[in-house]
Parts: C-alpha cells; sequence; structure tokens
C-alpha cells in the first residue's frame, strides 16, 4: 500500500506539552497539583453565559456571514479603537475565527508561500512553527534570551532576516515567558520591519493581561506605517475566560483579510452562532470582569515572584500573561528532568520551558491560572523539593 | 492599601499574613499594622466559617424570622435590636425596609429550640407586635460561596 500521508505533517512531531500532560494523567492521583493549564481558572462571566443561553432558547442556531456577526464585528472595531488605538473597517478588515488558533493558520497560509521564511521568536506557543511548515513555508527560529527579559531586539531580527524572510511573528504578552513589548521596544523592531518589507503576524491573545499598566499591552498596528503591515490576532478565551466557545478574531489590511476569509469560508464556515452573541456582550459589559481577573492574577504574581525570590531561584518580573517563567539552571537539571522529578517527588506538574522551543531549556512555565490557596501549596512543594535538591 | 487588603481578606480569610504583604506586593509591617488598626476600628469586625454542618451530619435548624417593633422614645429601633442580639441564638439581625422592621437569623440544634427561643424569648420582649419564622430548608450559597457541590477544576490538566 501506498505511504496515505502527508509529508510535511508527517514530519511535525507533536506538541511537547502533550507528553507532558500524559504523564500527569497517567499518574492520576488526587494529591498532584498542576501549575501546567495555560487558560483562566474562572468561569465565563454570567452575564455572557447568560447570552449564550438566551441564544439558544430564542433559536439562534443557524449560520452567520462567513466573516462572523456584522454587529459583532462592529463591536470589535470599536474595542480596537478604544483600547489599542487603531481603526479597523468591520466590512472588511476583521474576520471572526474560531479562537485565536484559527486566525493564525488562515493568516500564514493566506501570506506565504512555499519556500518563504517565517521569523519565530521562542520561546512562544506550539503551534506556529507547524502551522509554518504545513503551508510549506521555512520557520526560522530566533533564540531569545533571559537577559533581555525575552524581548524581541532590533538586533536580532536583523541578524535573522535573510532575503526570503517575508513574515515576523510577534506574540506579546508572550506564552510561556510572561514577557511584554513596551511601545519602545516595539517601534525599534517596527523600523526593522518597514526598512526591510516585511510583515507582522501579532499575536496579542493576551493583550489584556498586561501588569504594566492600567490598560491592554501597546498593539504594533497602532505604530505609524505598522498597520497596513500587520495582522492582529486576538480573542475572548484569555481576557474574558471564554476558552471553550472557541471566539477570536483577525485584524487587518484588507487585501490579506480577503484571502484569509477564503480558506476560513471553505474551511470552516463561521464561527458557532451561539459563541458569536455571547461575544458581543463581552465587548459590551464585560470590561470590568477583565479588569477584576487582571487584578486577580496580578495579586498571584506578585505572590510567587515573592516565593521564587525568597527561594533563590531567579525569576525576572514578567508582565503579562499569567505565566512565570523562573529559571533552574543551577539545579543541574534539565527542564525535563526538573518537571518529571517534580511531578514524581512533590506530585507538582509544571511544564518545562523546552516545551516551547530550545531557548526554554532550563527554565519552567510556571501558570499562575491558580487560586492563592493552590499556589500557597504548590510553592511550598517547590521549596521542598529544591531542599533535597540543593 | 485597606480596601486591596479588604478584597483580599473577604474571600480568603486564612491566608498568612506574609502571603498576603505578597500578594499585595507591600511591606509585611506595613500590612500587619493597617489589618491591626481595622480590626481595632472594627472595619474588620471578625473571621468566620463558613459551614455546611449537614456534611458532618450535625442537625441544626436555621430560621430567619421577621419582626415588627414599636420603637422606643428617643433610642428609635436601636435599643430594641441590642434587647434582641443580645441572645447568643442570634447570629444576624438587620433593620431593613418593607413589610416588617428586623430579620433576626437563628441558628438552633433543632426546629424546637428555634421555636422555644421564638415563643419565649423573642415574642414576648415588650415593643415586639409579631413575628413570622421562616426556616431554612436548604442552602445553596451563602456569603458569596456556593454550599453544596465539590470545588473541582474543570480545566484539562494541561494546554
Amino acid at each position: 500500500m501506498r505511504n496515505p500521508l502527508n509529508s510535511y505533517i508527517e514530519a511535525v512531531p507533536p506538541s511537547g506539552i502533550r507528553k507532558f500532560f500524559d504523564m500527569v494523567a497517567e499518574m492520576d492521583d488526587p494529591d498532584v497539583l498542576s501549575l501546567g493549564v495555560g487558560e483562566p481558572d474562572f468561569d465565563t462571566p454570567w452575564h455572557i453565559r447568560g447570552v449564550g443561553i438566551n441564544t439558544l432558547t430564542e433559536g439562534k442556531t443557524f449560520y452567520t456571514s462567513n466573516a462572523g456577526l456584522m454587529e459583532l464585528r462592529k463591536e470589535i472595531s470599536k474595542y480596537m479603537a478604544k483600547r489599542y488605538d487603531v481603526e479597523y473597517d468591520p466590512a472588511s478588515e476583521v474576520l471572526i475565527t474560531v479562537g485565536g488558533s484559527e486566525g493564525i493558520d488562515a493568516c500564514i497560509r493566506a501570506m506565504l508561500d512555499p519556500g518563504d521564511e517565517m521569523i519565530i521568536p521562542e520561546p512562544c506557543f506550539v503551534s506556529y512553527k507547524p502551522c509554518a511548515v504545513f503551508a510549506g513555508a521555512k520557520p526560522v527560529v530566533i533564540d531569545l534570551k533571559a537577559e533581555n527579559e525575552f524581548r524581541l531586539t532590533p538586533e536580532e531580527l536583523e541578524a535573522a532576516i535573510t532575503p526570503k524572510t517575508k513574515l515576523v511573528l510577534l506574540t506579546y504578552p508572550n506564552n510561556p515567558t510572561g514577557a511584554v513589548m513596551r511601545k519602545e521596544d516595539l517601534e525599534k523592531i517596527a523600523k526593522v520591519i518597514i526598512d526591510h518589507d516585511l510583515f507582522v503576524l501579532s499575536d496579542e491573545i493576551y493583550s489584556e493581561l498586561n501588569y504594566a499598566s492600567d490598560g491592554p499591552s501597546t498593539s504594533i498596528a497602532s505604530l505609524p506605517g505598522m498597520r497596513e503591515r500587520t495582522v492582529v490576532i486576538n480573542g475572548f478565551s484569555k481576557a474574558f475566560a471564554m476558552t471553550g466557545w472557541r471566539m477570536g478574531w483577525a485584524a487587518g489590511p484588507s487585501a490579506v483579510i480577503k484571502q484569509m476569509m477564503k480558506i476560513h469560508q471553505f474551511a470552516i464556515m463561521c464561527p458557532p452562532t451561539m459563541s458569536q452573541y455571547a461575544s458581543i456582550e463581552a465587548l459590551r459589559n464585560g470590561l470590568d470582569d477583565v479588569t477584576y481577573m487582571k487584578n486577580e492574577y496580578n495579586g498571584r504574581r506578585k505572590f510567587l515572584l515573592k516565593r521564587f525570590a525568597e527561594m533563590g531561584i531567579p525569576c525576572f518580573n514578567a508582565q503579562g500573561a499569567f505565566y512565570l517563567f523562573p529559571c533552574i539552571k543551577k539545579f543541574g537539571m534539565s527542564s525535563d528532568e526538573f518537571a518529571e522529578k517534580l511531578l514524581a517527588e512533590q506530585k507538582l506538574a509544571v511544564v518545562p520551558g523546552s516545551a516551547f522551543g530550545r531557548s526554554g531549556e532550563g527554565f519552567l512555565r510556571i501558570s499562575y491560572a491558580y487560586s492563592l490557596k493552590s499556589l500557597e501549596k504548590s510553592m511550598d512543594r517547590i521549596e521542598k523539593f529544591i531542599a533535597n535538591h540543593s | 492599601m485597606r480596601e486591596r487588603i479588604l478584597t483580599v481578606l473577604e474571600k480568603n480569610a486564612r491566608i498568612k499574613i506574609d502571603d498576603l504583604a505578597g500578594v499585595l506586593g507591600e511591606d509585611l509591617d506595613k500590612v500587619k499594622e493597617e489589618v491591626n488598626n481595622m480590626e481595632n476600628e472594627k472595619v474588620i469586625c471578625g473571621y468566620h466559617t463558613i459551614i455546611n454542618w449537614d456534611k458532618c451530619g450535625m442537625e441544626k435548624a436555621d430560621a430567619f424570622i421577621e419582626v415588627k417593633v414599636t420603637p422606643q422614645k428617643g433610642t428609635g429601633f436601636d435599643q430594641m435590636a441590642e434587647r434582641i442580639y443580645q441572645y447568643p441564638e442570634v447570629s444576624s439581625i438587620f433593620l431593613i425596609s418593607g413589610s416588617c422592621d428586623f430579620i433576626v437569623f437563628i441558628e438552633g440544634k433543632s426546629m424546637r429550640e428555634v421555636a422555644m427561643f421564638v415563643s419565649e424569648k423573642l415574642s414576648p420582649l415588650d415593643g415586639v407586635l409579631s413575628t413570622t419564622t421562616q426556616f431554612i430548608l436548604k442552602k445553596y450559597k451563602q456569603d458569596g460561596f456556593m454550599v453544596e457541590g465539590p470545588e473541582r477544576d474543570k480545566r484539562t490538566e494541561i494546554s
């Protein structure tokens, strides 16, 4: 029989996070604590769920237009103008997607030809590289550095550019490091992008969870000359605690959105109608919930930073998302080894930094999407663990 | 800083004081002092454990009692309230608007004990015009906490 498989897809290894998940599942022990989850611990705010329920009772169970409900696209457009100071035409520049993930895939496929290079600064979430490979493009990894607090520097970007470079990924606030790019950092990157005539895929799914200021993090699309070179990916999952609703959006120049729309139209049709209505409610009346959750996360973040400092585990002051990225190099173990032993000896699951790229080696991803009570217990376990291994 | 301390304590009164300081990103001594001050000023009136007595097989009968009274000359409702809340059986009492004057919460060992309290202690008080006793049959949510159902993480282990 012939090989039934597509060679590009076959060559991509399965997600590194998955391996660890399987280990935790295998233990099947109620005493296991986990700081591994990358989604909010809050339930979706009740008023948003209420709209979802009403949508069902009212029988709004049909397809919407491919791009998504116009009412929702208008709300997104207003939200982006107000929160990020960048304007998009809801009719031609906003596409509602199934979570941020669909937008990432559609954007990469709409923009890259086989052989084009896409620059991917790591550590980062696990989906970008495979999506580039699926599109036949070549991912070019930049290994970000702890001494820069995992921000991308213009020098690092310059060094990775070749004549084939077309698209640069920016994913801030970052999963797994929690790093945030400030406006002044983005300005330096924007200059390189414009000088080399490149484009940006800016995954801003964690933008609301920015502890450096009261508002969200800066969008690179809001900088002069960048709106026409940037596709912004954002969504409801992290900010509004709506992961299971699978709602995201892409906003960008109409020329790109139009092509992304084709992929979306033929592969997806439209996101679930119930979720779209709930998302309208989220944008109209849910920003106070976002602030509440952000304040909760921030308290936990400060608590963890203090505990890591007291334990003598170096951890930079990450000001975004809900992750810290402590460095465990001094214990003489790889990230994998540390995480495996921590799970076996103290029943605490964390994700090894190496699951997010080779530059994550020597670090752990600590999610603080957990109650303070869980975090207190977890930190006590880490303290015991390092006492046994110092 | 007060409001931030209270926001944390309201949901998690048992948090260790140095963890509280950690969460707020504030100096431990300052937080200790502020909590002390608030306790002294009765901003913080106490620390309460919400218990589901049913779960440990303890028979309890909780009731709230609507009480109509004649306000006393000079002291209004306050003196009446004091006469009622001095009884240890009374866990809470509120002056309310609407069809009665006070809502009194009683925690008794049995329905009979609550009934006896009302008929022998509360109703005969001078100034009490009428009482309506309403027993609590089932608690769903109390002081912001769900009474039933285990707290479990609904998320998959790692994502």
